[in-house]
């Protein structure tokens, strides 16, 4: 709880230090140190393997490029040209506010609650041998450790709906879930969720590194030189 | 107190904040980069919400969605630096006020 509001204020302050602050490069330090809350924050939420890739992909390579292009493009020093709309401040202010007090509302009072679904009964899984090269045993036998903690989530998912109904507060207070015996939010449960083959989760996967591929090829052709300085030149 | 005890509801209010100050960021802000890095705030409190959710329901939705829109940020990152260097090697400026054609 007190982790929760030291790291929660920290972002916020970050946050509005990333705005309020002139010069582009103290913007991407307070961001950096934004993010590793929000990385304490995935731990204080039992993602540990979300926490890891947040540091690394975020304020490792995300933060870099942004210093980088900082550095590269001089933007380093902050912008004194004057504001072309005057109002602009205080409009966004005022649509800020606006927003803000919008989506507290909705997410203490919201008009609907959202009540979780049914969960699915956990009944013994059927399996049915998958033929893929050869390999018939399925990956991941669902262990009795693993049954009962699906009838643990269903128990937990049945607490929340009963809660829901009646309008207690939300309280996150349900057994860990666990893939395979180990924790969801492990490097372990996340791989097993990712690829498991009965989840929805493998196509988008592989759809994402046919976006990262484009990306790349984007990113270079958009930032080389333009192409009759090349071709002049070979 | 235990860690577990802390609401739902504290979670997605931190960020409800955090996604507006990206918001007027955003809005408030002329240089694209800083721009840039309040979309990246403002990813962040999405990404937050998600987690908390997930551990709430007890999903592993809430975590793989994460994983993805880290991802798409980075491509989105990528490219939209990528564009703001050619840009920059056109006009030697990236001032939003003044670029306001995409034709180059």
């Amino acid at each position: 709880m007190i982790l929760f509001l030291m790291l929660a204020v920290l972002a916020l302050v970050m946050a509005l230090l990333v705005v309020l602050n002139p010069n582009p490069v103290r913007s991407a330090l307070f961001l950096v140190v934004n993010l590793f809350c929000i990385a304490g924050l995935y731990l204080l939420l039992n993602a540990y393997f979300l926490s890891a890739v947040q540091v690394i992909v975020y304020t490792g390579a995300i933060m870099v490029l942004f210093l980088f292009v900082i550095m590269l493009l001089n933007l380093g020093t902050p912008d004194k040209t004057p504001n072309k709309l005057k109002a602009q401040g205080p409009l966004a202010l005022l649509s800020g506010l606006l927003l803000a007090s919008a989506l507290i509302w909705a997410v203490t009072k919201g008009t609907q609650p959202v009540i979780p679904p049914l969960p699915h009964t956990a009944a013994p899984v059927v399996q049915t041998p998958v033929r893929s090269g050869g390999r018939t045993a399925p990956m991941n036998p669902p262990s009795e450790a693993d049954l009962a903690n699906q009838q643990a989530q269903a128990a937990h998912v049945e607490k929340i709906r009963a809660a829901v109904l009646s309008g207690e507060p939300r309280r996150m207070e349900g057994p860990e879930p666990m893939v395979g015996g180990y924790p969801l939010g492990s490097p372990h449960g996340i791989g097993l969720t990712l690829y498991d083959p009965k989840k929805p989760w493998l196509f988008p996967f592989e759809m994402t590194s046919i976006l990262l591929l484009i990306a790349v090829i984007g990113s270079v052709v958009l930032a080389r030189r333009s192409y009759g300085e090349e071709a002049n030149k070979s | 107190m235990s860690m577990a005890e802390v609401p739902l509801t504290w979670y997605l209010i931190l960020s409800a904040l955090l996604f507006t100050i990206g918001v007027v960021g955003v809005l408030v802000k002329r240089n694209p980069i800083v721009i840039f890095m309040c979309v990246e705030l403002m990813l962040n409190a999405v990404n937050l919400t998600l987690v908390a959710f997930g551990r709430y329901l007890g999903d592993a939705g809430g975590q793989m969605l994460s994983i993805f829109v880290m991802a798409v940020a980075a491509a989105e990152v990528a490219v939209g630096l990528g564009i703001l260097i050619a840009i920059f090697r056109l006009r030697d400026n990236i001032n939003v006020d003044e670029t306001n054609t995409m034709r180059g």
